[in-house]
């Protein structure tokens, strides 16, 4: 492993992103996946390690308006056992429910599970089908400059995403969703506990009457990133779940992913999952 | 050379000040530097909770924390545990119950069952399987464990 020349501890925003601005910086905040990643050598630490645990602005879930902005540091625990979040997003919770294990639900960070970017990221694919955004600070000049992005633009490949290095995730936001909205997660793993899925799927809409709108599907662990899954949520848009629709979407579905094979399981058995657990989810809402 | 950075922490009620690498672990940082070796290297990747401490009143891997994160920070280890009373019932629990055999996870399961005992006091056996879902026994004694830890219902305050 490289040896970082600098650590710094900021306690400010201001003091964070004016540290990023010579782009040679690793940025620790829980650091349940930066240690195993230095230390096997698969990640090089830079230049300068950056602590941002003791910068305020990053922590917090607060209603602003009709959002809810969950700061980069919030635990996987404090996102569970937070009442706005249990209120109106339990399928994010649920999603936490499956993450690692005690221990590192009370330390990894909703920032860092962003920031690595992993295809099979377990909070990654609520939050793609709760359509949240991404924040962003950095200091290209003297002041603070912030900006926001869709998390379905967010990703590039495994661990590549469009944050510059001179940028800080700062934080989450989500729109409380209107009524009927419904919302879904299923992980599919060998055991409950610290496992990385085989696949995951998030379902969410609009359901009024047995139609289905406004639909998100996301895919997890069957693309170099977590995916939003265009032709199934087309072919789910207005429709009623009655049994021939959902055998079709789940068809679709099957059709849309191209996973790859890899230790956890063959692309063969992704897609026969991705079939099987869409038509699953699909006939529950139908029936709920 | 290696980056060193100077710390100041609370280890087991006692303020400590210790020059780590700013790259090393907290589990390395106190076997190696301070010397506490009730705190077990298992995996080294948080996958089996042997090196399950608790910082600021939760528990966490201590393999899997940057030892410069303890800086400002309450640490509490095996060894502080066993000089505090309030873990009287938990460790006679684990006595009576025979739940321990190598004994290599026992100081991480009693971490963990500590902080989770401290978060629910009347844990039935369902919740503590889910609680020390990320223990590994080796020896495969959960059946005695769970049931030490299900013993102690409401005596950990």
């Amino acid at each position: 492993m490289t040896e970082p020349k600098h650590y710094f501890a900021p306690t400010s925003l201001d003091q964070a992103v004016e540290c990023l601005k010579d782009g040679d910086v690793t940025i620790l905040a829980g650091g349940t996946d930066l240690t195993p990643q230095s230390q096997s050598g698969k990640l090089r630490i830079k230049q300068t390690l950056m602590n941002i645990r003791r910068v305020p602005e990053l922590t917090g879930i607060t209603l602003e308006g009709d959002e809810i902005r969950i700061g980069a540091l919030t635990t996987i625990t404090e996102i569970m056992e937070n009442a706005l979040v249990k209120q109106h997003f339990p399928v994010l919770v649920e999603a936490c429910d499956h993450f690692a294990s005690d221990q590192i639900r009370n330390v990894a960070t909703l920032g860092g599970n962003i920031c690595n970017a992993s295809p099979a990221g377990d909070t990654l694919i609520p939050l793609l089908v709760l359509d949240a955004s991404v924040e962003l600070a950095s200091m290209p000049e003297a002041t603070l400059y912030r900006h926001s992005m869709p998390l379905s633009t967010f990703f590039v490949g495994p661990g590549k995403t469009r944050r510059s290095l001179c940028e800080l995730v700062t934080g989450v936001r989500i729109r409380v969703p209107g009524p009927n909205h419904i919302a879904h997660f299923h992980k599919l793993g060998t055991r409950p506990a610290l496992d990385i899925s085989t696949i995951s799927i998030g379902i969410a809409g609009t359901l009024k009457e047995g139609i289905l709108s406004n639909v998100r599907v996301a895919f997890g662990a069957v693309a170099p990133t977590p995916v939003r899954a265009s032709q199934t949520e087309k072919a789910l848009e207005g429709q009623r779940l009655d049994a021939v629709t959902i055998g079709k979407v789940a068809g679709i579905a099957r059709d849309e992913v191209k996973p790859i094979d890899d230790v956890r399981a063959t692309a063969w058995y992704r897609k026969e999952m991705i079939h099987n657990i869409t038509k699953r989810m699909l006939s529950h809402v139908a029936q709920a | 050379m290696l980056l060193k950075h100077d710390i100041e922490f609370t280890l087991n009620g006692v303020k400590r000040q210790v020059s780590v690498d700013v790259t090393t672990n907290t589990l390395a940082m106190l076997r190696d530097v301070i010397g506490l070796t009730g705190t077990k290297y298992g995996c080294g990747e948080g996958e089996c909770g042997a090196c399950t401490i608790q910082v600021d009143g939760v528990s966490l891997n201590s393999c899997l924390m940057f030892a410069v994160d303890c800086d400002g920070r309450d640490v509490t280890t095996i060894e502080g545990l066993a000089n505090d009373s309030k873990a009287d019932a938990l460790r006679e629990a684990f006595v009576e119950h025979g739940a321990v055999q190598c004994g290599f996870c026992t100081p991480g399961m009693i971490m963990q069952a500590d902080h989770l005992l401290h978060k629910h006091p009347h844990a039935d056996a369902d919740s503590v399987k889910r609680g020390i879902e990320g223990n590994l026994c080796r020896c495969t004694g959960y059946k005695k464990i769970v049931d030490a830890i299900v013993a102690v219902d409401g005596a950990v305050k």
